[in-house]
């Protein structure tokens, strides 16, 4: 019978599975918002496990409002890559330097 | 094992494989469509737990927004995306003990994780009986109600988004001519055209 604990270690593997992506394609910025949208992803599994298991609504509203800022976070996130790329010919992460932060 | 756990137990398999050729994949253009996978396993397992409206709007955000959005943006930069992969070998170790110490940390926390008590009696808003009430229908209740505030917040969210995409990727270029439709609407025939009368023989100068 798969009960909760299923369903949260396939969450945590797909978070753990993000941050490797990120440390993995440290140039390549398109495949880092993939990878944040699997960690998104892996949180919204969480919350709808949680949510069927408990019997309870809320925890499907809130994957609503994560889907929601997720989708905005990829549009914002692929227009300033857009921007950076038309100015400087290059999504290398390592050359986002121009501010010396 | 009944029919619902081999389904649980391949949309998990699909899922995590998906996702992690998504991270390794060569091009770019195939991690997309790993991500797409990766949508498509988690909406069935989102069936599976009963949660169908989130489902389908998975499929219809993610892989019908977010995924193709994110297509055409790898279609549209020309990136050598082979010297970017030509790293990954270099970051591998270390993301690899990243990894692994998450996981490490994850499977301890699991180990002592246990429901609390009180959890069921914390809950806010009751699932409905499925007779009753649909899933649809029952998310509805919740958000037009206890939740609107949120979801009016929700919405001005996805507009600022909108409005932050256009401003930063819209350019007015300066190389092209351009109809300037003020300019034509004032313009005046008897300015713009001037008759002269040219006597026989001689120019204009």
């Amino acid at each position: 019978m798969v009960g909760l604990e299923h369903y949260l270690t396939v969450a945590a593997a797909l978070f753990v599975i993000g941050i490797f992506g990120i440390f993995l394609n440290r140039k390549n910025i398109i495949i880092i918002l993939m990878s944040i949208e699997l960690i998104l992803l892996s949180v919204n599994i969480n919350l709808v496990a949680f949510s069927s298991f408990l019997n309870d609504l809320v925890g499907q509203v809130f994957t609503m409002f994560i889907l929601t800022v997720a989708a905005a976070e990829a549009a914002i996130g692929l227009a300033i890559l857009v921007c950076f790329f038309r100015n400087r010919g290059t999504i290398d992460v390592e050359d986002v330097n121009v501010m010396k932060g | 094992m009944g029919i619902a756990d081999i389904t649980f137990y391949a949309f998990a398999v699909t899922l995590l494989g998906a996702g992690l050729l998504v991270t390794v994949s060569r091009s770019p253009v195939h991690s997309v469509l790993w991500l797409i996978l990766t949508f498509i396993s988690a909406a069935g397992m989102f069936v599976l737990l009963g949660a169908e409206f989130i489902a389908m709007l998975l499929i219809i955000v993610y892989v019908g927004a977010v995924a193709v959005l994110f297509l055409f943006v790898v279609m549209m930069l020309d990136i050598d995306f082979a010297k970017l992969k030509g790293e990954m070998a270099r970051y591998f170790p270390i993301a690899s003990v990243i990894g692994l110490v998450l996981l490490m940390q994850m499977a301890l926390l699991f180990g002592s994780w246990q429901e609390a008590e009180a959890a069921r009696e914390l809950r806010q808003a009751p699932t409905p009986e499925l007779a009753e009430m649909h899933n649809t229908k029952a998310l509805g209740m919740i958000i037009y109600d206890q939740y609107f505030l949120l979801f009016q917040v929700a919405g001005l969210i996805l507009l600022v988004a909108m409005i932050g995409a256009i401003v930063l990727t819209l350019r007015h270029r300066k190389d092209v001519k351009r109809q300037d439709v003020v300019a034509q609407m004032h313009r005046d025939p008897a300015k713009a055209m001037e008759l002269k009368d040219v006597k026989p023989g001689q120019g204009l100068g």
